[in-house]
């Protein structure tokens, strides 16, 4: 199980600030897809991910019981 | 709520004489405090209010990493900072930034590079509610900041 987590305008997008994946592990760069096709999260190229509170990269693998979190480009300060 | 602690996110309004007191101590010879404010009018545009949201365990994380890059350029730095989130009006204080150091310069120097890396990796944002509309805010560096569209790889 894979938690993911939505923020700003993507939990408007995804109407939900969270869902959680039935997987045991996934890369990042494979989530991406399956939250393109399955669940109609649109527009990633400006959207970090971060693995258990880390930023991390497409190639990085994601095992249950980790939280992803989407973080579009930051706007705080 | 523990209000001590050098990195924080909160809800409430910031004691702006609170963060800078984390600060203090018989070492420093300069405090600067940076008080970031919501801003009504960008650009011509005018806002009504602000509402920031965060991931909020990362956020902290990500703050305190900036304290210990400013402690690696500049050793004898004390760095505290307080974000707010939720709704914010105009003139109110979204983040305060309070860094102490032996001698001046490296407190105001140590001060901006804080600023600017919360721009870039802490993970907040912010929704400007304007008179006829309202939007999340994106990469408000607006610059070439992130040629490839992300932070680079050394960025965070």
């Amino acid at each position: 199980m894979i938690k993911v987590l939505f923020f700003a305008h993507l939990q408007e997008m995804a109407g939900t600030d969270s869902i959680t994946l039935h997987v045991d592990e996934i890369t990042i760069s494979k989530l991406k897809q399956t939250l393109i096709n399955e669940h109609d999260i649109n527009n990633l190229e400006q959207i970090m991910f971060a693995i258990n509170e880390e930023y991390a990269v497409d190639e990085d693998l994601v095992k249950a019981g980790d939280t992803v979190a989407l973080i579009p480009p930051v706007s705080g300060g | 709520m523990n209000n001590n602690r050098l990195f924080r996110i909160t809800k409430e309004p910031i004691n702006v004489e609170e963060v800078m007191k984390k600060v203090i101590r018989r070492e420093a010879g300069a405090v600067t405090t940076f008080v970031g404010t919501v801003r009504e009018f960008t650009r011509g545009k005018r806002t009504l209010y602000l509402k920031y949201d965060a991931y909020i365990p990362m956020a902290e994380k990500k703050l305190a990493q900036i304290g210990a890059e400013i402690s690696e350029k500049w050793p004898e730095a004390k760095t505290a900072i307080t974000h707010r989130i939720g709704e914010l009006d105009i003139s109110e204080a979204a983040v305060v930034i309070a860094v102490s150091t032996p001698h001046r310069k490296d407190s105001y120097a140590a001060n901006e590079y804080a600023i600017e890396r919360i721009k870039q990796i802490v993970p907040i944002w912010k929704k400007e509610h304007w008179e006829d509309g309202e939007m999340w805010i994106g990469d408000q560096l607006e610059t070439k900041h992130y040629p490839t569209g992300r932070p680079e790889e050394e960025d965070l």
